[in-house]
C-alpha cells in the first residue's frame, strides 16, 4: 500500500523562498512538510559565497551560504516542520495530492494548502560544438567548486555579464583560476556595476557586443571563437577572435520551473521580463487554483532576497487559511509587502516591476489560461 | 564607459570624490557606488553618521565628507567591495581583499589599477581581518600620492609572474 500523509501545508522546493515560507507558516502553527530534491536544504543559497545586498533588515551584507545555514537550522528547530531531502514532487493530482519520489520510494501527500517554490532552470545557448566536454552552466561550476572543491578548469571564458557571470567570474579568481573574459551579447553590463567593476580591477575584460560563434576543440575546450553583434544581435562576419581556455562557462539567465503549476491548471502568462512562462497571482502569491501560491524564481526570475520576502507572505496567507489567525497577520503582511515594494522600487527593478504588472488582475486569468496543454 | 567596461569615468569618479581642500585633511571614504541598487548596509556601519540615511533604499550612498574620519569601518560592509579610504597626509590607501594569502605587513606588492594593470609597487603596512569582516580582510598600503586615486586592488605573490 502507497502511503498517504496529510498534513497542512506542503512546501515544494526548499530554497530560499521555500524555506521562509514553511518557516512563516510553522510559525503561525501550521504544520508543514518541506519536499526538497538534493540532500540538504538551501536551494542555491549554498553556493554563494558572496555577501547579498537588500536591506539590512533582510540579511544584506550576509553571506548566502551563512543565511543558508541560518534558515536551516531554525528550521530544524521547529518540530512542526518536517523535511524531506533527496525528494521530487511528481505530479499534482485532480484529488489535490502530490505524487513524490522520496529517497526512491513512492509516497502521496495531501495538504490543505501548497506553496510551490521549485525554482528555475538555466538556459541554454546556441552555438557550435556547444555540447563540447568543458562546456558548463555557471550553476554547475558553483556546486563543483564551491559544495564540492573541484576546480572546473584552469582558464574560463564566462558568457553572459548579469550577476550569476559576474559573482560566478569572482568565484573563480578566488579559487585561483584565470578568467579570460566575459562576453556579453548586449551593448552594456547586465548585473550590478560594482560586481563588474571588482572582476575589471582584478584584469578580466568585459567584452560588451560580443557573443560565442563557436566553441573550439576536438574532444574538449580548447577555446572559443568570439564574435562582434550589430544593434540587432546579428554577427558581423569578419570580427571573430579566438580566446584560449578549457572551459566556458554560460550565464545566459534562468527560466522559472512551471510544470507542476501548469499540471495544477493554474492559470499562466509569457512574461519575458520574468524569465518565460509564469503563473497568474494576487499579492499574496496566490495563483488561481485555490489550494496554491507561488514563490521565489518559479513566480518570476528575481534574486534571493525578493524570494525569501514572498516566501514569507505565501506562508503567512497560507497558514490563515488553513486556520491559524493570529491577531498580527493584517500588520505583518502589510510589513513585507512593503518591504517587497521597498526592494523593486529602483531603476534595477523597472523590468521587474513591468512583468509583474502583468500578471495580476482577472483580464490576464481569462486570456492566458493553459488548459490545451493539460 | 563604465557600463560597457567596468571601469568607472573620469566624471564617475569625480562626483565620489571630496575637494582638494578635504582629501589633504586627512582620510576619507571614497564610495564607488554608481548605480541605484537596493542595498543600505554601509550607512549601519558608519560610527560617525557620514553616511545620509536612505530615505529609499535604491538611492545611491550619500557621503558627509565633514563627518567621515576615515576609520575605514564601512570597508567590509559593502557587499559590492566598492569602498575604499584615502589618506593624502600619509600616502596611505585601505582596501577590501578576499582572497587568500592575505599578505603580510611590510610585503611589498603589485598595486592595480581599476582596469587590473599593475602600475606601482605598493608597501603593505595594516591587515585587519576580524571576525566581525568576515572574511573580508581590509588591506591598508603605502603608496605615492599620485596612485591613491589609481590603485584599486593588489596582486599578492611574485609580481613578475
Amino acid at each position: 500500500m502507497i502511503l498517504l500523509i496529510n498534513t497542512d501545508l506542503l512546501v515544494i522546493g526548499g530554497g530560499p523562498a521555500g524555506m521562509t515560507a514553511a518557516l512563516k507558516a510553522a510559525k503561525k502553527g501550521a504544520e508543514v512538510i518541506i519536499v526538497e530534491r538534493y540532500h540538504e536544504l538551501g536551494g542555491q543559497l549554498i553556493k554563494q559565497t558572496h555577501r547579498f545586498f537588500g536591506s539590512k533588515n533582510e540579511q544584506a551584507g550576509t553571506r548566502g551560504i551563512d543565511i543558508a545555514q541560518g534558515l536551516t537550522k531554525e528550521i530544524q528547530n521547529m518540530s512542526v516542520i518536517k523535511v524531506l531531502t533527496e525528494a521530487t514532487a511528481q505530479g499534482y493530482y485532480e484529488d489535490k495530492i502530490v505524487t513524490v519520489s522520496y529517497q526512491n520510494k513512492f509516497r502521496k501527500i495531501r495538504a490543505k494548502r501548497i506553496i510551490i517554490a521549485t525554482g528555475a532552470s538555466e538556459k541554454m545557448m546556441l552555438f557550435l560544438n556547444n555540447d563540447l566536454p568543458g562546456v558548463y552552466g555557471a550553476g554547475a561550476i558553483q556546486t563543483l567548486m564551491n559544495l564540492y572543491g573541484i576546480l572546473p578548469g584552469k582558464k574560463v571564458i564566462m558568457v553572459g555579464s548579469g550577476n550569476i557571470g559576474l559573482i560566478v567570474s569572482y568565484q573563480l579568481l578566488q579559487a585561483g583560476v584565470e578568467v579570460k573574459a566575459v562576453i556579453e551579447a548586449d551593448s552594456e553590463i547586465g548585473g550590478y556595476l560594482v560586481h563588474a567593476s571588482k572582476i575589471r580591477r582584478i584584469g578580466v575584460p568585459i567584452y560588451t557586443g560580443y557573443s560565442v560563434k563557436s566553441a573550439i576543440g576536438k574532444s574538449s575546450v580548447k577555446g572559443a571563437e568570439i564574435i562582434k553583434l550589430d544593434r540587432n544581435w546579428q554577427m558581423i562576419a569578419g570580427t571573430e577572435r579566438f580566446i584560449k581556455a578549457d572551459t566556458i562557462c554560460l550565464a545566459v539567465g534562468l527560466r522559472p520551473l512551471v510544470s507542476l503549476l501548469i499540471q495544477a491548471d493554474c492559470a499562466m502568462a509569457y512574461v519575458p521580463e520574468l524569465g518565460g512562462d509564469v503563473p497568474i497571482r494576487d499579492e499574496n502569491l496566490k495563483t488561481t487554483n485555490d489550494q496554491i501560491f507561488v514563490a521565489g524564481d518559479a513566480a518570476g526570475i528575481e534574486e534571493a532576497t525578493a524570494a525569501m520576502l514572498e516566501g514569507e507572505i505565501a506562508g503567512l496567507k497560507a497558514a490563515s487559511e488553513i486556520g491559524y489567525l493570529s491577531k498580527d497577520v493584517i500588520t505583518e503582511s502589510r510589513r513585507l509587502k512593503k518591504e517587497l515594494r521597498k526592494l523593486r522600487n529602483g531603476p534595477i527593478s523597472r523590468n521587474i516591476r513591468k512583468g509583474l504588472s502583468k500578471v495580476r488582475g482577472d483580464d490576464n486569468v481569462k486570456k492566458n489560461r493553459y488548459s490545451h496543454l493539460r | 564607459m563604465l557600463r560597457k567596461t567596468g571601469i568607472p569615468t573620469s566624471d564617475d569618479l569625480q562626483s565620489v570624490t571630496p575637494d582638494k581642500e578635504r582629501l589633504l585633511e586627512g582620510p576619507v571614504a571614497i564610495i564607488e557606488c554608481f548605480n541605484e541598487i537596493p542595498c543600505d548596509p554601509c550607512f549601519y556601519s558608519c560610527p560617525f553618521k557620514a553616511i545620509k540615511k536612505f530615505s529609499d533604499i535604491n538611492d545611491k550612498p550619500e557621503l558627509d565628507y565633514s563627518k567621515c574620519t576615515g576609520c575605514g569601518n564601512c570597508i567590509a560592509s559593502c557587499p559590492g567591495l566598492a569602498i575604499f579610504v584615502v589618506d593624502y597626509t600619509k600616502n596611505r590607501l585601505s582596501l577590501p581583499y578576499e582572497f587568500l594569502p592575505l599578505p603580510s605587513v611590510g610585503d611589498k606588492v603589485w598595486g592595480l589599477n581599476r582596469a587590473g594593470k599593475s602600475i606601482c609597487q605598493v608597501e603593505v603596512i595594516k591587515v585587519r581581518d576580524p571576525d566581525k569582516n568576515d572574511k573580508t580582510a581590509v588591506i591598508s598600503i603605502k603608496l605615492p600620492k599620485k596612485y591613491l586615486m589609481e590603485v584599486r586592488h593588489i596582486k599578492v605573490g611574485d609580481p613578475n609572474e
